[in-house]
């Protein structure tokens, strides 16, 4: 018996022990102590304009901010909802996230532009602050510019009725419903 | 009623595995030949039951029962039947049955197959895969009972399947998948049994040998399929996202590699005895590895069933028992005396080695860049997302190392070779492929690329490795005539599945680099040209399907103004969810694919689209299909066959011991 037997099974232990930690973890658990905390600062520039902008660009409040990439697939399966929100007059702020610029304006351009306003995050700095831990993501920023909701995954009716809706009474399902059939 | 009598079904299945798991393995110990003959049998009786559950509960779905919670939210009474059949699987519940089916399948082929092997080993190797199954049928029943019903409450109708897996790709993709993955626990338990006998010698790799290459062939070719649906599919082209699920594939795939090489190692030279069984272990272990990511939750990704953390438990637990398990038995009984047999440095085991290091290091990279934002949120130390930047940037190269040693193992010799010797073979046909390398490289749209001559350079040595290898063995020895008898399954498997990881490379770095798009506003009557194809749109119209209803956009495409095809884009809106689905159009062919997608209308009159050239993407998967029913093909050796012949005078040794 060598020791250098036992080394696979120690490995797997030692994965044991951190799927065992993944568990109780919920990967869709904003940090608490991010929750009610204002939007963090940043200087990055705008997609479009390429102008530099800081927090206070995100004005109009509250709002959605937007965690998306042209890497990312979820992101194209939310992409209309987006737009039936936006139609519906909720402002929602992206922020692209580790993506190329160009990419991210020439999907612009096809799919349709539901933000007011888009952060470049090329290096995901912006996205460490805030604490994003994929693709999309979307949180809620209250009239007071902090932010009070955090959604990991495609945002779609059913969870924005859930968990949305309170922030932004003006939009009836039905409505988003109805117009989601135009955009199709 | 046919519910609960599926649910029983299962159940008594369960009861038969306990008994597999226990009777054989207590007969192996005490050497009583009566129980070890039940093994059989238990297997048998465990895979009608399963099977029995399952179609039980594909008549549920055919029927509309949605008073079975699965039923109610997978399926939809517009579903056409083929979809409420294949709904069956597109759901936790369901394709945990389906697992479970798939390994009762591979035991009783086991059973079926092994008969004449000595009674020890396939009562020992039944009854480790027994005790796989008892723990997946109790996670099947304990926490994801896919006969649960919906009652009083019933619902009028189901929610639907999802739209993305309405599709004839999603019928046969995941059972060629689990073919692949669950086939990955006969090595295993042929490893497991060898320890215990403590018999790891060349006979065992033998035994194995067949059945891992069929499993990792299956493996192989779910994983293309799972790539190609995603191309024509997901609605822009891509196939291959490094996503966590498609790591979880993609990881046995590759210790599966290195294993199906190590095992030829051992079988035709007794080295690598404890490295070859760790191997069989490990790509067992990631099937179920991936099992847990997929269903646990502890990983957000898209194909990622409902998380639920009660069920991440329960997988971990077992994973625990079964890979913790092994890896001790491993720890206590693998064989610690070097084996005597030496080879030097420059042969065809070293190069196999090589093959093995490469495969486990991309394992182990690909395995890091999965788990990296599960191990940094463990610490506290913030949430993180890996992208495919990471795992291009390192599993490339990796691939682009290997390949240069490709061409020249088949062509070396066991033990002993010279450098010489392979430059002798190789030398002039490489500098051949060098030159053609670098022309072809100048052909592409912008001038010269480097990473096109690359791909052409080594994929071309790879094939020309093949190619050399099949000239010397029809020739050599003879009096003029080529002797195609002499191509055993083994070698043409071999070769096919080269010449396919070949074609493969080349696909994917061709269409990575050659790949034109352009996103456009289009009007009817509008002409686009994209390279040297042009696109007319001539209508746009609306059509209705079973369940959902398509805005279609009819293009000509010219090229030298002859009509090469009509392609008909659609957007469709699914009546039960109001999903909106992209139906990419393509026209394909071996070198070249056009594709069109719709974005979004603009207007009237007017829509977004995206106009693809892809070329050589085809490749891609054709290589795949090659790879993996090459490694079919190397099941019907004779090799095999004739084994188990001589094998059957140790049974009756073993039984005459018993007696």
């Amino acid at each position: 018996m060598q020791a250098k037997k036992f080394i696979p099974l120690v490995a797997f232990a030692v994965l044991a022990g951190l799927l065992f930690r993944g568990l109780s973890i919920d990967p869709t658990d904003l940090p608490a102590a991010r929750l009610g905390q204002p939007f963090p600062d940043f200087d990055q520039p705008e997609l479009k304009s390429g102008r530099q902008i800081s927090v206070s660009a995100l004005a109009e409040r509250p709002a959605l901010v937007n965690v998306w990439a042209t890497w990312c697939y979820s992101c194209r399966v939310e992409h209309p909802y987006l737009l039936a929100l936006a139609e519906q007059g909720v402002p929602i702020y992206g922020l692209n996230y580790k993506d190329e610029p160009v990419k991210a304006r020439e999907w612009l351009s096809q799919l349709g532009d539901p933000y007011q306003l888009n952060v470049v995050d090329v290096e995901g700095s912006v996205g460490l602050d805030l604490g994003v831990y994929g693709a999309p993501e979307t949180y809620v920023l209250d009239a007071t510019g902090r932010i009070a909701h955090r959604h990991v995954g495609v945002l779609d009716e059913a969870v924005f009725q859930r968990d949305f809706s309170r922030w932004f009474p003006m939009v009836a399902a039905a409505v988003v419903a109805a117009d989601l059939k135009g955009v199709q | 009623m046919i519910p609960e009598l599926g649910h029983v079904a299962l159940i008594i299945a369960f009861v038969l595995a306990i008994g597999l798991a226990v009777v054989p393995m207590w007969g192996s110990m005490r050497r009583d030949v009566a129980a070890m003959n039940m093994a059989p049998s238990l297997a048998v009786g465990v895979t009608v039951f399963v099977a029995v559950a399952f179609a039980l509960l594909a008549v549920s779905f055919l029927q509309d029962d949605f008073s079975v919670a699965v039923v109610a939210a997978n399926s939809n009474s517009l579903l056409p039947p083929i979809f409420k059949f294949s709904a069956l699987w597109g759901n936790h519940e369901g394709s945990l049955l389906l697992w479970v089916l798939i390994l009762a399948g591979w035991m009783t082929a086991v059973a079926t197959f092994s008969r004449g092997l000595p009674l020890l080993m396939v009562s020992r190797v039944l009854s480790v895969m027994g005790m796989v199954a008892v723990g997946f049928l109790a996670f099947s029943l304990l926490t994801s009972n896919p006969f649960e019903r919906l009652l009083p409450n019933t619902p009028l109708d189901g929610n639907d399947l999802n739209p993305l897996l309405q599709d004839p790709g999603l019928i046969i993709h995941p059972p060629l998948l689990y073919m692949g993955y669950v086939g990955l626990s006969v090595p295993f338990a042929f490893a497991i049994a060898a320890l215990m006998g403590g018999r790891l010698d060349a006979s065992w790799a033998r035994w194995s040998r067949p059945w891992t290459n069929v499993a990792w062939g299956f493996l192989s070719l779910g994983i293309m399929l799972g790539s190609w649906w995603a191309y024509y599919e997901l609605g822009w082209g891509g196939w291959w996202f490094w996503d966590p699920v498609e790591n979880a594939s993609f990881m046995p795939w590759l210790m599966g590699t290195a294993l199906v090489h190590s095992l030829a190692v051992t079988e035709k030279r007794g080295v690598f005895r404890s490295w070859t069984v760790l191997l069989a272990i490990f790509a067992f272990s990631l099937s179920l590895l991936g099992t847990f990511l997929v269903r646990s939750g502890v990983l957000t990704s898209v194909h990622a069933f409902a998380a639920d953390p009660e069920r991440g438990l329960f997988i971990l637990i077992f994973l625990a028992l079964v890979v913790g398990g092994s890896l001790l038995l491993y720890a206590l009984r693998a064989p610690s005396v070097a084996s005597r047999v030496s080879y030097s440095g420059v042969s065809r085991e070293s190069l196999l080695m090589i093959n093995n290091l490469v495969f486990i290091v991309s394992t182990i990279v690909v395995l890091l860049g999965t788990l990296f934002p599960l191990i940094m949120d463990a610490f506290s130390l913030g949430k993180y997302s890996v992208g495919p930047p990471y795992f291009n940037a390192v599993f490339v190269p990796l691939m682009a190392l290997v390949m240069p040693f490709m061409s020249v193992g088949p062509l070396s010799r066991w033990r002993e070779d010279t450098t010489r010797r392979w430059l002798h073979e190789l030398l002039v046909p490489g500098i051949g492929v060098l030159v053609v390398a670098i022309a072809l490289a100048f052909l592409g749209s912008e001038g010269f690329n480097l990473w096109i001559a690359l791909a052409v350079l080594l994929s071309g040595w790879v094939a020309l490795g093949v190619f050399k290898d099949l000239w010397r063995r029809i020739t050599t020895g003879a009096e003029g005539a080529l002797k195609w008898r002499r191509l055993t399954p083994s070698f043409i498997g071999m070769a096919m599945a080269h010449l396919g990881f070949a074609a493969v490379v080349l696909g994917a770095v061709v269409v990575s680099q050659e790949n034109q798009e352009r996103d456009l506003r289009m009007a009817v009557g509008d002409v686009e040209a994209l390279g040297a194809y042009r696109f007319e749109l001539l209508s746009l119209g609306q059509q209705a399907g079973p369940n959902y209803l398509a805005d279609q956009a009819v293009f000509e495409v010219r090229r030298d103004e002859k009509v090469i095809a009509v392609l008909v884009p659609e957007k469709r809106r699914y009546f039960a969810s109001g999903q909106i689905m992209t139906e990419a159009a393509i026209d394909a062919s071996l070198w070249r694919d056009l594709y069109i997608a719709l974005g979004e209308p603009i207007g009237e009159q007017a829509w977004a689209v995206r106009l693809q050239y892809k070329p050589m993407v085809r490749w891609l998967w054709l290589g795949a299909l090659m790879i993996g029913l090459g490694a079919l093909v190397t099941a019907f050796d004779r090799r095999y066959r004739s084994q188990r012949s001589s094998e059957s005078a140790i049974q009756r040794g073993v039984a005459a011991v018993a007696g």
